[in-house]
């Protein structure tokens, strides 16, 4: 009986401090990142590197799922605003919520499975075939060469690509609304202009994208970091880099919204 | 990959990203209130500013020439302070009058002037002497209530 209860005890226990260690370890591992972060500033043809993998590789799937985005909220958006005969309010509807919810959102999770599982993988890989152990060797710092130019170039990158996301949904929405659907294009811009309101919308917007990226690169960085190293703990650590951001991207955007837009 | 295709890129992409926002901040969205360097403050006293909020903009002949800062109750008299910051380039004659107005049927309501004929203008810190308040549709309904009611009583007490 008392045998049980102690085994219940371990099976509850083990997997949470397992969870709490792992949490301490990613905290000790952003404030190495920060520590060297000078020195990741200090090499810019490092960081620009690393802001052609996380970002400009990443250009084509945001600016086109954003087109499409964009496309599909004017059509839906469309269908419902002229029931109440509102249809010239479709700019605001597509403008308001690309700007402050789908940008940031919808190019964070696509930015985690395209740029951050490749920063998992690649630093993983770069683990388990000792690259890192070398680097060690030869008195370079992994975290100063690899780590911390990959989280930056993530989070320089998140924001830019979260805005061209906007831009070009906002874009297709105009593509549907004015010349399929016949909307009259200046009330669709004026209007538009007017219910947007630049430090409001589109900063808190921004500052999302940032908080994303953070998140994102920190988690990538991390996963691939504490990945064991073999091949079948790259793919378990890609897998959880993908699945970890979404939960943390959609968490922290309640979290954000909660703060940014209380209804005043 | 060689170093200047990777700069070349980089570079395109902080490009991209830059005029992009630079179509959020130029034509999707307005810059908010107006610059604070421009404007003077005027001050309105309502007995009701129904659901008028900080920010609403204060207009004249439908043209915004300022928006509102800040609401409070005046404690003496028991009635709503209204204090707007309207564009330097816009004065208003002492004897103009303030009213809280709708746009549209339900839409958000804002301050309307009317300038009076006054030579004098208004400066920073006066306050309008003439104001009405905004309408509230409960009153209305509940006073044409009565009202109705009140004629059906006389008219059954004629028969």
């Amino acid at each position: 009986m008392g045998n049980r209860f102690v085994r219940l005890c371990q099976s509850i226990g083990a997997p949470l401090t397992a969870r709490i260690i792992k949490l301490g370890f990613a905290c000790r591992f952003l404030l190495g990142i920060l520590r060297h972060s000078p020195a990741a500033f200090a090499r810019p043809q490092l960081l620009a590197r690393e802001i052609w993998f996380a970002g400009v590789l990443s250009i084509l799937i945001i600016t086109v799922s954003g087109l499409f985005v964009g496309m599909v909220l004017a059509l839906q958006g469309y269908d419902t605003l002229q029931r109440f005969g509102a249809s010239s309010s479709l700019g605001i509807l597509v403008a308001l919520s690309l700007v402050r919810e789908l940008g940031p959102v919808v190019g964070a999770l696509l930015f985690a499975s395209r740029a951050g599982s490749a920063i998992t993988a690649e630093i993983g890989l770069m683990k388990a075939t000792e690259q890192l152990s070398a680097m060690e060797m030869m008195a370079v710092n992994p975290m100063a060469r690899v780590i911390a130019p990959k989280f930056w170039g993530g989070v320089i990158s998140m924001p830019l690509l979260a805005a061209m996301f906007s831009a070009t949904g906002i874009f297709g929405g105009y593509l549907i609304g004015v010349p399929l659907l016949g909307l009259d294009e200046g009330s669709f811009w004026s209007q538009m202009q007017g219910a947007v309101d630049f430090r409001l919308d589109v900063m808190n917007g921004v500052i999302k994208s940032v908080f994303f990226g953070c998140a994102i690169a920190l988690i990538a960085a991390f996963e691939g970091y504490d990945a064991p190293p073999t091949a079948e703990g790259i793919s378990t650590a890609t897998t959880r880099t993908v699945v970890t951001s979404a939960l943390v991207v959609l968490a922290l955007d309640f979290v954000l919204t909660a703060f940014m837009f209380r209804g005043v | 990959m060689k170093r200047t295709t990777i700069d070349f890129w980089v570079g395109l992409f902080a490009l991209m990203g830059a005029a992009a926002l630079l179509f959020l901040a130029l034509k999707v969205s307005n810059q908010g209130a107006l610059p604070a360097s421009s404007t003077y403050t005027l001050t309105a006293n309502f007995e009701n500013i129904g659901g008028l909020k900080v920010r609403a903009p204060v207009k004249s002949a439908g043209v915004v020439v300022g928006r509102v800062t800040a609401i409070e109750l005046d404690t003496e008299r028991y009635m709503a302070r209204v204090t707007m910051a309207l564009d330097e380039q816009y004065r208003f004659s002492r004897d103009s009058s303030a009213e809280i107005l709708t746009s549209g049927l339900l839409g958000e309501q804002y301050v309307g002037i009317a300038s009076g004929a006054d030579d004098k203008t208004l400066g920073s810190g006066d306050s309008f002497k003439i104001t009405s308040s905004a309408i509230v549709l409960e009153q209305i309904i509940s006073r044409f209530l009565f009202s109705k009611a009140a004629g059906d009583d006389n008219t059954t007490m004629e028969k």
